[in-house]
């Protein structure tokens, strides 16, 4: 069984967090997020034009290239996380061209060698999936795609063809960490795509709290978040660990029971 | 089977793809709006009735047919081939510019759009595209980086007088490519009712090959008004690249005639051995950047680095596709010169021929006066004039030293 599959069948909704690499202590950090009940990590690749996130993860994606990350720095924190944690799912989250650099066989090598599950590449979307997708699929890393509200009927079957691991529902049509989305739409969204698709399903965009969590956590499979967690990355610097912590217990104390309150 | 090549001028495929550059590098959210724009655009292309609009304003609102100008006082100078401008200086707003405003804000009506956005780096992409939006009645809001604002104030207040709004950038470097990356985060959040016209032959498919045939214009006419001049094709042809729009509307109707060279001039800032360059094809590397696989200057990792030019306007870190696709095949040949070349050739036109260019078509002449004296005196360089150099007074008397 994968670690996506011991992860997302349990009987309790997952909590997905998301931290940029060398922004802070990453490894700090990110046993933080495990610690406090964290079922998935997403490490962001840092790049220097992250179009599709709002200010909280374009700042932490400076600060990070600020202070120096390399690719090679990201792969490290990866291989001696997956050696502190041998059973929590690791994805590596970013933008084409920093995988790509050197060559789609030479990430999945480097992923695969660094323990990675799973890869999430928001500017390759199906139509380009030749560009990572054949590569990492030889490596047995999982090529995780974004379904979004933008995402009809007539498209899906496309985007759920050669996804693995999860499917990711961006619930608003925007940049992360912004506005928030409406539950009842987030219902109808996941509910259409359950119809499709034996893949787990993620929500994120929007997700800053336990209550946004929990309701969320009642109809999907996993709940994501990224810019509460990043916020306090960019706030706190060598004393996040902490209040993440803080943060994520919340959170997963939240997902986690989000049915038990249901079925009560 | 033959696999020749017979024409040049087929490209993309149907996936966008010009060769291994191109494609569809977007977010999924943005991804079905740029299917949307394809489908649109493509049945806009088979309509008369657009065609003939399009054609319309470009003769009345914008001036076209832009002049074809043989220039004998450099062509004198210079002491080789004959040189002639194809004057798309002389246009309404200054620039090629417009040329492609008119098609995608047309084809925004067309789709039903009620807003319009568009990135701008000098500011004459984001004046254009306020014309457009003034003259047809649609907000506009106009994302340029926080340091061009400060450094082409002038555009900045052309804007807001066309009742454009102007949104400084100041995330990443400030500059033109952190203005596409808010422009595409504003797309994104407003998919709905947003038309975001991109100014260069860049971007996800469709936009370079919509870009590249809105700016076409400009070598269908010089192609005809050549051989009605001089009975003749030219011999080579010119023009300056940032994104590289102006250098493909010239170049591409004549790509199929094989006597007809074409040079296409990229800027080298202070050189092309130091990083002080906006050279993405001969001093960058293939890399995925603002929806499309290209030329990019970047790092080992694949970071993005920032270009250097005394040319606004050629100061991106990428270069459209099409371009990336002609370098490896051959068919386009491409050079760089340097700010100081650049200026060079900005005061030559000044001297010989009476007509202030701007400092990106500055390059292409810089270009011209190296290749023109080792043609015979019978042949023919033509190179597009795209743009005039008001804007650029400011830069140049900084440059030579002058004070205002």
């Amino acid at each position: 069984m994968s670690r996506f599959q011991s992860a997302f069948a349990q009987s309790r909704p997952a909590l997905v967090c998301f931290i940029t690499a060398g922004d802070g202590d990453t490894a700090a950090n990110l046993d933080a997020l495990v610690e406090a009940g964290a079922d998935v990590i997403e490490l962001g690749m840092p790049f220097t034009d992250p179009m599709a996130d709002g200010p909280a993860i374009q700042s932490a994606n400076l600060r990070s290239l600020g202070a120096g990350t390399t690719t090679a720095d990201v792969l490290r924190y990866a291989t001696d996380f997956r050696a502190r944690h041998p059973q929590v799912p690791l994805v590596l989250m970013g933008y084409a061209n920093p995988m790509v650099r050197r060559g789609p066989e030479w990430f999945a090598d480097a992923a695969a060698a660094a323990g990675i599950d799973g890869v999430i590449c928001v500017d390759i979307p199906p139509e380009e999936d030749d560009a990572l997708g054949p590569a990492l699929r030889a490596k047995g890393i999982a090529p995780i795609r974004l379904a979004t509200p933008t995402t009809d009927a007539a498209r899906l079957p496309q985007v759920l063809a050669g996804s693995e691991g999860f499917l990711y529902y961006v619930s608003v049509a925007g940049i992360t960490g912004k506005q928030q989305a409406v539950q009842a739409s987030i219902e109808g969204a996941v509910a259409r795509l359950k119809q499709s698709t034996d893949l787990p399903i993620a929500v994120g965009f929007g997700v800053r709290t336990p209550e946004q969590a929990a309701a969320i956590a009642k109809v999907a499979d996993g709940v994501v978040v990224g810019s509460a967690l990043v916020e306090i990355c960019g706030e706190y610097g060598a004393a996040a660990p902490a209040k993440l912590k803080e943060l994520t217990a919340a959170l997963a104390q939240a997902v986690h029971s989000a049915r038990q309150e249901q079925v009560a | 089977m033959n696999t020749h090549l017979n024409s040049f001028r087929t490209q993309p495929d149907d996936r966008g793809h010009f060769g291994q550059f191109g494609g569809r590098y977007v977010a999924e959210t943005l991804m079905p709006l740029v299917l949307d724009l394809e489908r649109e655009y493509r049945k806009a292309q088979a309509d008369p009735a657009f065609q003939a609009e399009f054609d319309d304003l470009l003769e009345h609102y914008v001036g076209r047919p832009s002049p074809l100008y043989f220039a004998p006082r450099i062509t004198e100078e210079l002491g080789g081939a004959q040189v002639w401008f194809k004057r798309d200086e002389l246009n309404h707003t200054g620039a090629h510019k417009i040329n492609n405003c008119i098609g995608q804000i047309l084809l925004a009506m067309r789709m039903g759009k009620t807003r319009i956005i568009a990135e701008t780096g000098a500011g004459q992409h984001g004046v254009a595209t306020a014309t457009v939006c003034a003259r047809f009645g649609l907000p506009c809001v106009i994302y340029m980086g926080a340091e061009d604002v400060a450094r082409q104030s002038p555009n900045v207040f052309r804007m807001k007088l066309l009742g454009a709004e102007v949104i400084p950038v100041t995330s990443g470097g400030a500059t033109l490519k952190d203005a596409m990356n808010e422009g595409l985060r504003d797309w994104v959040a407003n998919v709905h009712d947003t038309f975001y016209i991109i100014g260069t032959a860049a971007g996800p498919h469709p936009y370079p090959e919509m870009v590249r045939n809105f700016q076409s214009v400009i070598g269908k006419e010089a192609r005809a008004q050549m051989l009605s001049r001089t009975g003749r094709l030219p011999d080579l042809l010119v023009a300056c690249i940032g994104g590289g729009s102006n250098a493909l509307g010239l170049f591409h109707p004549f790509l199929d005639d094989p006597s007809v060279k074409m040079l296409g001039v990229e800027a080298a800032g202070h050189g092309l051995d130091g990083d002080q360059h906006a050279a993405s094809l001969l001093g960058g590397s293939p890399g995925v950047l603002h929806g499309n696989r290209t030329y990019l200057l970047q790092d080992e990792d694949g970071q993005i680095t920032e270009g250097h030019s005394i040319s606004a306007g050629l100061d991106y870190p990428g270069i459209g596709p099409e371009h990336a696709w002609l370098k490896e095949s051959g068919r386009v040949d491409y050079t760089a010169v340097t700010d100081d070349e650049a200026l060079e050739g900005f005061q030559l036109l000044c001297r010989t021929e009476g007509i202030i260019p701007a400092l990106e078509p500055s390059h292409a002449i810089a270009a011209v006066a190296k290749v023109a004296p080792t043609m015979p005196k019978d042949s023919i360089v033509l190179m597009n004039l795209c743009g005039r150099g008001d804007k650029d007074i400011f830069t140049v008397a900084e440059k030579l030293g002058v004070e205002l």
